[in-house]
């Protein structure tokens, strides 16, 4: 049994998408968050932005330090996330549900094919999860 | 614990602002001899607030004792080390301090004329002389405030160089190894980001540059040494297959106390560099500041240097705005100018032997520290490291506790922490830097200190993990005053 749900898929910068039809959801992994610490601050992009893969989508600051968020895929942000501008601290309660960060209508769903399993992304990841 | 601290009794002390009450005053007039004028009648109504809300009243002894306490409360250098790696939180020695209170410099006023300005001119042009020799660079503008607006006003001018040419060019590499404020001040200069990755050995490699640089590229931000404290092997390569391809070399110049007296920016081809005189040249830091980051420049980008610049003319120095060329004014009248006075200061006490011995005894000490503490804690690269030491808490982290945790309990020792979790290349970092100023007896003291830690780690990790147990304050919640900062205070209801 993983932390890491079998039907999402993962980058290798620690951030997973669920892929329903023509939508991702994207967030970050629970490894990402573990590692960050306590997530004090997050910048979304806004709604219409069309986001490219590998490129920065956001930022999280935790008390150590801001990180880029890089889109796992390509495609035009439908959905944000609001709630997490205030309560930045669900990224650290419940990244791979309540915090998900944006929405994305997928401009190449061929993408998907370069990204991670769950059972790939533990293996990178390594034994502490 | 070891030799260096133990508890003793701190007061309490209250806001200021909580101490106050109507009437009290820190001072006496004598009763005027001349009839009251009205301020209102004689300033006119709309310069004269009524009344200022909330506005402490104290007596003098309160006011000397509010802050008394409050400086008995803190660490400084004058305490002890203070490790702070990348900070170069070096002794401010007390002859700077005697040069800038100076009476003619201490009461100095920017809009005197330049005719009563000749002793401060003077000292700003030598100032500018010595860093330009010392970098091995052309000419120095002082005018930054500080660190990262040298970066944004050296990225102004190679802007202003490349677009003379045509084309400014579209991004900046920055090392992944890069201190945050050098993407920030790229950014802000109107340009994009790009990440060159660090090579096991923790530097950059003439390899992945050559695939890198091309016609979009304006120049490569480097700090060398870098934040490993690592010099950079491959940068003189590096400038010329940079200059090849139409693009500059802009060194943050954050570690030039590894290099003062020694190596010369300007000698492997660095076209711009910023100086952080609160750094490699003693003068007070963070509270204490503020800061200085005189830049640095080839010729090539001379002509854009900020307005005025400094020029001598027959009658002495003067101050010249025409400059057609130049991205203009970067800060208020000239710079820190305090600042610019001590660290002349620093500069003139040492002389050249005296600031390449400074920086050996820096790049000894750190060496030392990296040495003793090998054997406990792992370095980050098996490279040689010169004026500061990084070590990751990979041993420490299989026991629970991570960086952050070690340097809590390292102030239990009385020590301020060393920098926790940057560069951020490194799992978990602690960055160390000694500095020339810390003699071996307080550098075997820190060093005691943390294997002490190393070996409660080892043996109670719980100790380390719930530290400080002997400051005023314990573990304070970080997340939440970063989530809900409270940032001023305000009276408490009903009063």
């Amino acid at each position: 049994m993983s932390i890491y749900p079998e039907n999402y898929l993962y980058t290798k910068d620690h951030e997973w998408v669920l892929i329903q039809n023509d939508t991702g959801t994207v967030g970050i992994t629970y490894h990402a968050q573990r590692e960050l610490g306590d997530i004090v601050f997050v910048d979304l992009p806004k709604l219409g932005t069309v986001v490219e893969q590998g490129k920065p989508l956001g930022s999280v600051e935790s008390v150590k330090a801001v990180s880029d968020i890089y889109a796992p895929v390509s495609g035009e942000v439908i959905a944000v996330n609001e709630a997490l501008s205030a309560a930045p601290e669900k990224l650290n309660q419940d990244p791979h549900g309540a915090a998900w960060l944006v929405k994305l209508r997928l401009n190449n769903p061929e993408e998907a094919k370069s990204l991670l399993s769950a059972a790939d992304y533990r293996a990178y990841v390594g034994a502490e999860g | 614990m070891n030799g260096k601290a133990r508890t003793h009794i701190s007061q309490n002390e209250p806001l200021l602002f909580e101490l106050s009450s109507p009437g009290k005053r820190a001072y006496q007039l004598p009763p005027l001899d001349v009839p009251a004028a009205d301020p209102q009648a004689v300033l006119g109504r709309e310069r004269v607030r009524p009344e200022i809300e909330n506005f402490p009243e104290v007596s003098e002894v309160e006011v000397l004792r509010h802050f008394t306490r409050l400086a008995s409360w803190n660490y400084a250098i004058d305490l002890g080390m203070y490790p702070l790696g990348s900070c170069t939180m070096k002794y401010n020695p007390r002859i700077n301090e005697a040069v800038a209170n100076l009476e003619g410099l201490l009461w100095a006023h920017p809009y005197q004329p330049e005719s009563l300005s000749q002793g401060c001119l003077e000292i700003m042009a030598a100032l500018e002389a010595a860093l330009a020799e010392i970098t091995g660079m052309d000419a120095v503008t002082l005018q930054p405030a500080a660190g990262a607006h040298g970066e944004l006003t050296g990225l102004f001018l190679i802007r202003a160089l490349l677009a003379s040419r045509g084309n400014p060019r579209k991004k900046i590499l920055v090392p992944d190894s890069a201190h945050g404020t050098n993407p920030a001040s790229v950014t802000m200069a109107g340009y994009v980001v790009e990440n060159v990755p660090s090579c096991e050995r923790g530097m950059m490699e003439l390899a992945t540059l050559e695939r890198m640089v091309n016609e979009d590229v304006a120049a490569l931000m480097v700090t060398n040494p870098n934040t490993l404290g690592v010099f950079e092997q491959e940068i003189t390569r590096i400038a010329a297959l940079l200059h090849e391809r139409g693009a500059l070399l802009y060194m943050d110049g954050a570690n030039m106390n590894a290099l003062a007296g020694i190596a010369r920016p300007g000698d492997f081809g660095v076209d711009v560099l910023h100086l952080n005189l609160h750094k490699t040249f003693s003068t007070p830091h963070g509270g204490g500041g503020p800061g200085s980051g005189p830049v640095a420049v080839k010729r090539l980008l001379e002509p854009f240097l900020p307005v005025p610049r400094l020029v001598r003319r027959q009658d002495g120095w003067a101050l010249d705005y025409d400059r057609p060329q130049s991205i203009g004014r970067m800060r208020s009248f000239y710079g820190n100018f305090g600042v610019m006075v001590r660290a002349l200061a620093y500069i003139m006490a040492h002389g050249g032997d005296g600031l390449r011995k400074a920086t050996l005894d820096a790049l000894l000490n750190a060496a030392y520290v990296r040495k003793r503490l090998e054997s406990y804690y792992e370095p980050a690269t098996p490279a040689p490291t010169l004026h500061e030491c990084v070590f990751s808490d990979a041993r420490q982290a299989r026991h629970g506790v991570r960086t952050g945790d070690i340097a809590k309990r390292l102030m239990d020792y009385g020590f301020h922490p060393y920098t926790v979790s940057f560069p951020l290349i490194v799992r978990g970092a602690l960055m160390i830097e000694p500095t020339e100023t810390e003699s071996k007896l307080e550098l075997d003291r820190f060093v005691e200190a943390m294997v002490c830690i190393a070996r409660e780690v080892e043996e109670d990790p719980e100790l380390v993990r719930t530290a400080p147990h002997h400051t005023r304050v314990s573990r304070v919640d970080e997340a939440l005053a970063a989530r809900r900062p409270v940032v001023r205070w305000r009276p408490p209801c009903g009063k």
